[in-house]
Formats: structure tokens, C-alpha cells, sequence
């Protein structure tokens, strides 16, 4: 097993925390991880990446993954502004915060799972400076989508992010949108 | 034993405390700042019991660093870059003064022009300056020498002051599995703070004083006479970490399938993982080559140098540094031991991933498959500056390198 992952995100969006959260998920299932952001300049708003990388066995490269396995994308706005298709393997599963009626030109054989996950932070209140929490939800829907970890490994991993009320939210975040996955094209 | 998913420097921050250090003075410069961030929030909220002293730059830090430890407290500091440009002069203080300390180095470019990634022109300058220097493939691998280097720097046959390296940003910022063993394992392997003086307000002692030249000499040729004693201190440290937390390197190398093999290449930092997984692949297809990762750059593996260059058909040394006029660091560094070599392999020094230019293991593929296909053409060739394109830039470098100038003038 080794699978690459591409988080496109907006800066202070929480991609790149996403990404760390998802790496320590696979270290507590006894898997290798890494986890890392884009090296670059990065501002609030524009359009960001982080990377991660999940493996059974130890992880020898450090370069930047180019065609990921896997992209998450937690803004649906980003597909008029990034390659996001193009950041993905032909075969690749995109997972995106967007409605379940969302369509979007995809490549040929790659897969689309859509959840609302903005939808679901407003439910909770998730609201950070007026910025809906989406990168815990996201992560249940790329579990449903990928069964790269489970979801309690996820759960496990927030708890020990946030622990207390924050972190029981944020789980609960993840639950609803593991729950509420489907997939698009 | 616990496992943390965490960042290199964070990796960092836990070997400080891990080794108790005492006095942490230190600037903040990208990409080092989250270590001494780390270790602040550490000290704030009462898990280490150490003095962090705020200075106006890194000049002043390192200074600090020196007078704290002279008086007898393990300290430590990091710095990147410019940051260590600026504090080159105090470099040399420290390790004139014979006293130990621990530095991080988190390698990054060295502007004009700006440019905050990965390259190893900043360790590299310090190469000459009396301190042990150490770089880091993996986080694992930055918390293990970070944790070492306290007992080496403060051995008694070596009193000097060590350098950790590991590489802005592909080490510094990404976070991966870092085993961090018992506090009481490494209580009990870590002896208490040794140095060859402490300056109190009572003992009298003057440092940086006016010394005669025949002293001067004497005192140059102590440190060289540590560094080469630090060899067998170094592979003791390796070796008995193994056993006692699992994890052993292979000393001032780390040879990955380089025993026997034809090829072979040298190389240092993040990106030998990146080489050694190319390395694999080449393997499975039936090419003889293997890996020579330098960990240690001062004292300089020349035994195992030597040995690599003597029974290999050829070598390629990857640079992330230049010495301008002059050639890469590693390689110019092998190539000293010319005289005392049996046999002369095919070299290829090559210049890649300068301001942290993004290299791939296709690429190291690619570059080490070329070679052994034109060694095996041509048989044995000295091409010691081999600028390589990057794949994912091709069109846009071309022009601009070596041997693609004629077209582009003539246009």
C-alpha cells in the first residue's frame, strides 16, 4: 500500500493541518505517513496545497508528489481556479466540500465524492473568524472515499488535536460527513 | 518509547529536551524559527526547566550560547542561512574555546537573490571552522544525531562544538513518525554535562586572551588532533545507541547497498531517500549500485571514501551546494584522497536542487542510469560539473545552462 494525497485548499482553510491530522491517523494504525505543505508563499484566501503520503512500509522520498493518488479539495470554487483533475492520477479518486449535485469535468476515469461540508460546520457552528471549519469534515469524507484509515483513527487523531469540547465537535464534523459522502461522477 | 507524528524541527525541539538543556539563546529566521518556538512553549509551560534568552540577532545568540555554556550549562541554539552567515564569527569563537555546544543548522539558500529552501551552501560555509558537522536524511534521523551530538560534543577526547543539519522545509516542515524513547533510558545513557573548563566569577579564567604563536599552532593542531579522534567517538555513539535504543546509522556513512556495488552514489540530506529509492529500482533491473549517504561532513569519512572509490567502476556525487570557480562540496571533498587510491573510477560530480529546485527519485533514476550507461560506453571519464536539468522545468532551464548558451547567444 502507498498512496499519495493532495490537499487543495485556500490558506487558512486548514489543508495543511488536514493533511498532518490524516498522517497521524495511519501512525496510530502502525503505518508510515508523511504530511507537508506546499513550499511556497502562502496567503489567507489564495489557493493553497499541502501533501501526504500513506505507506506500509517506511517512506524513503521527500520530493514533492507532482500526480497524487488522491485530491481533496475543500473549496468547490477551486476547480475554476486550479488544475485540480490535473494534480491526480488517471485513475485517481477526487474528494470535494461541495452539494451532492455538484458537477465538474473530471478526467476520464477518475471518480468525484462530494459532501457538503460547509453545510455540516454551520450545523455545528464550527465557525472560526467567520470562516466555516472544513478540513476535520473533509477527512471523514476522504475515509468513505478511500478507506485509506478508518474513521476512528481519524476520530482518535482530533481528539488529540483539540482536545475537549473543540475536538468532540470537530469529531462529530467528520462522523456527519462520513455519513453523508456520496459520490458524484 | 511513543511514537509523535511531527515536524522536523519539532524533532528537534524534543532532543533538546530529551537532553536537558539548560540555556537556549536563539533569533528566529525562517525556516528554524518553530524550534526555538517549540522549545519556548516547552520552557513556558514548565516541561523543561531551561533559561531561553531573547537576543536582538544571531551574532548575540550564539554568544550567548558560548558564555552559557562556558560557565558550565548544557545550552544550544539554531539558526538557518543568513542567520548563520551573521553568526560565522562567534562560530569560530566556540570551537577556539574548546567548548561544547549543540547547533541546529536548518539548511537553506543564502540570498541574493531571496530565496527561503533547501541548499547547502550555509552548512557547508562553516565546513572549515573546527565544528563537527552532521546532516540528516529523515525526522527520525534529526532527533537521534540532535540527541547525540550533546554526548559527542561533550566528549572528553573531542570538546567540540557540533552542528545537526536537516533541510528547510523538506525536514523542517514536514511531519512524519518520530520515535522518542524513555526519558529514564536517555537519562541514564546521557551522562551529566562534562567540558574541559567552567568560567565562574571565581575561577579566574580569561577566554579569547592573547596567546603566543607557537600556543596558536599547538591549539590549531589540538582540534584537528579532536576531530579525527571524534571518528572513533562518533561510530562508539552510533553503535551503542543502537543497542540500547534500536537505531544505529553506520557512523560517518551510511552505506545502502554500497559494499560491493559497481556504481555508486554520494550524496547528503533529505534527498538521499529520493536516491535510494531510485537506487532500488535500478536494482531490481539488474544495475550494480548502491548508496554512500554522508552524514558526517566534519570530520570527513576518508576511510570510507577511499574504500568506496577505490573498489567502484564509478561514482557520482550529487551537490546542493557550489563552491563558485571551484566545484561541489562533497566531491571536492572525496576527490582529496586522490593520491592514496588504488584504482581511479569514472566521476561525475553533479550540481542539482540549488534554492531548494524540487528533485524527484525519477530524476535520480534517470541521472545515475545515464551514468552507468556511459561509463559502461566509454569507460573511465572525469566530469566533475554536470549542471542538472530539472525534469519538471526542462524548457524553462535549457537555455540558461552550460552548453545550451551558444544557441541561445547566437539567437
Amino acid at each position: 500500500m502507498y498512496v499519495e494525497i493532495v490537499f487543495h485548499g485556500r490558506g487558512g482553510q486548514g489543508g495543511v493541518t488536514a493533511a498532518n491530522i490524516l498522517a497521524g491517523a495511519a501512525v496510530r494504525e502502525g503505518k508510515w505517513s508523511q504530511s507537508f505543505p506546499h513550499f511556497g508563499a502562502e496567503r489567507r484566501g489564495a489557493p493553497v496545497r499541502a501533501y501526504a503520503r500513506i505507506s506500509d512500509q517506511p517512506i524513503l522520498r521527500h520530493s514533492q508528489i507532482t500526480k497524487a493518488d488522491v485530491s481533496v479539495v475543500l473549496d468547490d470554487e477551486l476547480f475554476s481556479l486550479v488544475d485540480i483533475a490535473g494534480s491526480v492520477k488517471d485513475n485517481g479518486v477526487i474528494v470535494a466540500n461541495a452539494p451532492s449535485d455538484f458537477t465538474v469535468k473530471v478526467g476520464g476515469s477518475q471518480s468525484l465524492y462530494c459532501v457538503n461540508a460547509t453545510e455540516i460546520a454551520r450545523e455545528l457552528k464550527l465557525i472560526v473568524a467567520g470562516w466555516p471549519v472544513v478540513n476535520t469534515s473533509i477527512l471523514g469524507a476522504l475515509v468513505k472515499a478511500t478507506s485509506i484509515v478508518s474513521l476512528d483513527s481519524i476520530i482518535a487523531e482530533i481528539g488529540s488535536y483539540w482536545p475537549g469540547k473543540p475536538g468532540e465537535l470537530n469529531a462529530e464534523a467528520a462522523r456527519r460527513a462520513f455519513e453523508r459522502t456520496v459520490k458524484c461522477i | 518509547m511513543a511514537i509523535k507524528t511531527i515536524t522536523g524541527n519539532k524533532a528537534v525541539a524534543h532532543a533538546a529536551k530529551a537532553a536537558r538543556v539548560k540555556v537556549i539563546a536563539a533569533y528566529p529566521i525562517t525556516p528554524q524559527t518553530t524550534i526555538v518556538e517549540t522549545l519556548a512553549e516547552m520552557t513556558e509551560h514548565g516541561e523543561l526547566d531551561a533559561k531561553m534568552i531573547r537576543v536582538e540577532s544571531e551574532h548575540s545568540a550564539l554568544a550567548a550560547t558560548l558564555g552559557a555554556a562556558a560557565a558550565g550549562a548544557r545550552s544550544f541554539t539554531a539558526t538557518s542561512s543568513h542567520g548563520l552567515l551573521l553568526m560565522h564569527e562567534v562560530v569560530w569563537w566556540t570551537s577556539g574555546a574548546r567548548i561544547p555546544v549543540v547547533m541546529s543548522v536548518v539548511t537553506r539558500a543564502i540570498g541574493p537573490p531571496w530565496n527561503i529552501h533547501v541548499d547547502h551552501n550555509d552548512i557547508w560555509d562553516q565546513r572549515d571552522s573546527g565544528w563537527i558537522i552532521s546532516i540528516a536524511e529523515n525526522n527520525q534521523e534529526v532527533f537521534d544525531l540532535t540527541l547525540q551530538a550533546f554526548k559527542i560534543s561533550e566528549d572528553p577526547r573531542v570538546y567540540l562544538p557540533m552542528i545537526v543539519g536537516l533541510d528547510g522545509f523538506i525536514l523542517s516542515h514536514t511531519v512524519a513518525p518520530v520515535d522518542i524513547p524513555e526519558q529514564e533510558k536517555i537519562d541514564n545513557w546521557l551522562p551529566e554535562r562534562r567540558q574541559p573548563y567552567v568560567i565562574t566569577p571565581e575561577s579566574g579564567i580569561v577566554m579569547g586572551n592573547l596567546a603566543t604563536d607557537e600556543n596558536y599552532y599547538m591549539m590549531r593542531y589540538s582540534i584537528q588532533a579532536a576531530m579525527v579522534e571524534a571518528k572513533n567517538v562518533i561510530k562508539e555513539i552510533d553503535s551503542e545507541y543502537g543497542e540500547i535504543f534500536g537505531r544505529s546509522y553506520g557512523g560517518l556513512v551510511e552505506c545502502f547497498h554500497c559494499d560491493n556495488a559497481d556504481y555508486n552514489i554520494v550524496i547528503a540530506g533529505s534527498w538521499s531517500g529520493d536516491a535510494k529509492e531510485a537506487v532500488l529500482k535500478l536494482r531490481e533491473e539488474g544495475y550494480d549500485v548502491g548508496v554512500m549517504r554522508v552524514r558526517y561532513f566534519r570530520p570527513w569519512p576518508d576511510e570510507e571514501m577511499r574504500g568506496l572509490l577505490s573498489r567502484s567502476k564509478g561514482v557520482l556525487f550529487i551537490d546542493r551546494s557550489i563552491s563558485f570557480g571551484g566545484k561541489g562540496h562533497l566531491m571536492t571533498e572525496a576527490l582529496t584522497n586522490l593520491p592514496a587510491l588504488a584504482n581511479l573510477p569514472a566521476v561525475r560530480g553533479v550540481i542539482a536542487g540549488l534554492g531548494g529546485v524540487d528533485v524527484v527519485a525519477e530524476e535520480f533514476y534517470e541521472l545515475t542510469k545515464k551514468f552507468i550507461e556511459e561509463v559502461e560506453e566509454k569507460g573511465r571519464f572525469y566530469d566533475p560539473l554536470y549542471w542538472h536539468i530539472p525534469m519538471v522545468h526542462r524548457e524553462k532551464y535549457k537555455p540558461r545552462l552550460p552548453g545550451y548558451e551558444l544557441t541561445c547567444y547566437k539567437r
